[in-house]
């Protein structure tokens, strides 16, 4: 059993309106501090697999067939931790 | 002889899942045109959770229009999981039906699962396996809801425009928040110039001057100021701004003082011109 944790962020020069805005929002409560937001995406898997090579090429499948859009998309997958063979999480 | 398919036989399927909310005015648009719309639910085409008289195939139609809406709650992306859902098990068939000409109409919901199926942009095959374009959040991270001002800039590729003439201006509403179609950041300049060759381009976001301006006439930042695109036949075409919305002319905001010398809404062209297509090819 796997748990896996998927980060989607945005390619370098696709606009944030999202963390624009936020951005703004901040600034009228005062934070004039912040100078950068940025959104991310994180979809968190637990994925019944032995292999983890098996599972690191199946989240990557995911990530490339629903999960992102390659126009504008990035993502990291990282592995949480791995459980004991068999273990229930 | 070959066989002509009357107006009034012409079967559309209009596809819906949860979240789906444009089906009614899009299947009406079908309707009073004297043509034959049927609401088609997904699961009838996967053959999944439906009685055998429920089932249906695509082949069963000569048109397929994808409505607007929020389908599957626009989660993950708009548009992502309706088309990842259709190709599940309809993919070949897809691309057999588009392979012989038959017409698919996205509209905004729709035209954003056309993106994510990789059926638009369609410049050099069918379907893509990946997307190759997207309809992003729009620059103003609004939902933009307002008549918008399209100019029609297709020569005759596109088989839902072919009686609108070219440069013509038309007034559609808009309403989304995921509008602004981006293509590859390294190859956009290349995907244009390509899709302006092929004669994909169909509409584009206007000024009352006919100017390509920038928001608010442009509701959501998109490239080019493209609101509507076809794939290099020309059978498959989505747009942002909704046709089926002004189908009469006392649908459009200022009719009372234009005066309704015309009952013809400024989007019902776009149903004509496909009714006249498939009479026409099949």
């Amino acid at each position: 059993m796997f748990e896996v944790q998927i980060k989607i962020g945005l390619k370098k020069g696709i606009s944030d309106p999202e963390g624009a805005n936020t951005l703004k929002a901040l600034h009228l409560l005062g934070f004039n501090t912040v100078k950068e937001v940025k959104t991310i995406r994180i979809i968190d898997l637990i994925i019944d697999e032995k292999n983890r090579d098996t599972v690191k090429k199946k989240v990557d499948e995911m990530c490339q067939r629903l999960l992102t859009n390659p126009v504008i998309h990035t993502y990291e997958i990282n592995f949480k931790e791995q459980q004991d063979k068999g273990k229930m999480i | 002889m070959k066989k002509t398919v009357k107006k009034e036989d012409i079967k559309i399927a209009i596809l819906r899942i949860e979240g789906t909310n444009c089906e009614q005015e899009s299947y009406d648009a079908f309707k009073r045109l004297g043509a034959q719309p049927e609401f088609v639910h997904l699961k009838q085409l996967l053959n999944i959770d439906c009685k055998k008289n429920e089932r249906r195939d695509i082949f069963q139609y000569q048109c397929i229009m994808i409505p607007g809406g929020f389908s599957a709650g626009d989660y993950i992306r708009a548009g992502a999981i309706f088309a990842a859902r259709i190709k599940s098990k309809l993919q070949k068939k897809l691309i057999e039906f588009v392979k012989q000409e038959y017409p698919i109409l996205g509209i905004c919901n729709g035209f954003q699962v056309l993106i994510e199926l990789g059926l638009l942009p369609g410049i050099d095959e069918i379907m893509s396996p990946v997307p190759k374009a997207c309809l992003n959040i729009n620059d103003s991270n609004r939902f933009e809801c307002r008549p918008t001002l399209l100019k029609h800039e297709n020569k005759g590729k596109c088989v839902f425009t072919s009686m609108i003439p070219k440069n013509d201006i038309r007034l559609i509403p808009s309403a989304h928040a995921e509008g602004k179609l981006l293509f590859p950041l390294d190859k956009q300049i290349e995907y244009i110039e390509r899709m302006e060759e092929n004669d994909q381009i169909v509409f584009k976001y206007v000024d009352p001057n006919g100017n390509y301006a920038g928001y608010p006439w442009n509701p959501n930042g998109s490239i080019s100021n493209i609101a509507g695109i076809c794939n290099y036949i020309g059978n498959v075409f989505g747009m942002m701004p909704h046709p089926e919305r002004s189908f009469y002319k006392y649908q459009h905001p200022e009719w009372t003082k234009e005066g309704l010398n015309s009952n013809i809404g400024d989007g019902q062209a776009v149903f004509t011109s496909v009714l006249k297509y498939i009479c026409r090819r099949f």
